[in-house]
């Protein structure tokens, strides 16, 4: 009775490390990107970007949200203010 | 007339949280304070030195938004806002993680200074996890700090540890080899103090650890099944639901800023206590 007591709370939290682990792990352990994809793509679309537009290397903010089903990449890009 | 108010500009405090020994509660601890910190309003940033073993961001719960990281900015792949991640429970809470994938070596005194020194810009608090060992990682991560918590069991081999990186940060460190500069103002944290373990003499007691150290006392950690439950789910312990570790943190963080806050667990009477209740087995 007292186990019975106790284990729904501690079986919820450890339900949450396994979860948590899972999706890290998944991302970790390979998407045939490589880990350090991030630098590299930030480079490229900086570049794409820049035959356009002058923009500075910190006017792109990345954002990224991993998730079981999907995952999100957010870029920010700041433009420089149009001259007057 | 008007004036524009002049901001002040905060000078942000470093402190690094080492120990020597590995699995002390370094990590545990430097989510507990940074975010205990920031929970009083201070701005406070907490970095991963442990380069290699990114643990920070699990405990801390940010794991799943690293983008850029402490080696990136160092190597200039990316700019210190790109990489620092903004907690979503308190505001004046930051992450700056660390690489998995690369080495110690990654890191660079004029890199990490650098970065130290831009922080120390914008935050009142600058949280160092320091990585275990006593070699260029755990060296990195004392060498421009202002304090020093020194995360301690009561247990021989981690007081041993402690008491050599106490020696290091007495003499490897950017004010100990500055002329004239104030010595690293370092103190001991107990943690994982298991009252019953000491009752039964199975481990050292408060005063012998600080005899061997002789470094003044931050606080007493109890050994606590609520760490486990808030490094689940990712929660530092002090923003978890209430527990006795959580409010011992609470209280080092309070004498960390220098307010009088007692003991809350009173650890030399519950030897006499337990002794009482369950017979003398030392
Ligand atoms: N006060 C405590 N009570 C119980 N477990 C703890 C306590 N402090 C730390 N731990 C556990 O000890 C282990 C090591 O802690 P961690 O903070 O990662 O140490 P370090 O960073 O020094 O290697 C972790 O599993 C953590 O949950
Ligand atoms: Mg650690």
């Amino acid at each position: 009775m007292f186990g019975r007591t106790l284990w729904p709370r501690r079986a919820s939290s450890a339900q949450t490390a396994k979860e948590r682990l899972q999706i890290l792990l998944a991302h970790e352990r390979g998407t045939g990107t490589g880990p350090d994809y991030l630098p590299a793509l930030q480079r490229d679309i900086l570049e794409v970007i820049r035959r356009h537009v002058p923009v500075e290397q910190d006017a792109v903010e990345i954002r990224m949200e991993r998730g079981r089903e999907v995952s999100s990449l957010e870029i920010n890009i700041e433009l420089p203010a149009p001259r007057r | 007339m008007t004036t524009e108010l002049k901001q002040e500009r905060p000078v942000g405090k470093i402190i690094v949280i080492t120990s020597g020994k590995g699995g002390v509660g370094k990590t545990t601890t430097s989510a507990a304070i940074g975010a205990g910190l920031a929970k009083r309003g201070h701005k406070t940033v907490v970095i991963d030195f442990d380069v290699g073993l990114r643990n920070l961001d699990m405990i801390m719960g940010c794991e799943r938004r690293v983008v850029f990281d402490f080696i990136n900015v160092i190597q200039g792949e990316a700019k210190l806002k790109q990489a620092l991640i903004k907690d979503r429970r308190l505001e004046t809470l930051c992450v700056l993680p660390t690489s998995q994938t690369r080495d110690k070596d990654a890191l660079t005194k004029e890199g990490v200074e650098a970065v130290l020194a831009e922080l120390r810009e914008e935050f009142d608090y600058i949280i160092c996890d320091s990585p275990a060992g006593i070699e260029k990682g755990a060296q990195l991560a004392m060498y421009f700090a202002d304090e020093a918590v020194v995360v301690t069991n009561p247990e021989v081999s981690s007081v041993r540890d402690s008491d050599r990186v106490l020696g290091l940060l007495a003499s490897k460190t950017k004010r100990a080899e500055e002329e004239g500069a104030e010595p690293i103002k370092a103190q001991v944290l107990l943690t994982r103090y298991d009252a019953q373990r000491i009752a039964k003499g199975e481990m050292m007691t408060v005063e012998d650890v600080l005899e061997i150290l002789a470094v003044p006392l931050l606080g007493i950690i109890p050994e606590s099944p609520a760490v486990l439950r808030a490094s689940n789910v990712g929660v530092p312990i002090v923003l978890d639901a209430p527990s006795n570790a959580g409010s011992a943190y609470e209280d080092a963080v309070a004498r960390l800023m220098g307010e009088d806050v007692a003991l809350r667990l009173d650890p030399d009477r519950r030897p006499g206590l337990m002794r009482r209740l369950f017979g003398r087995t030392a």
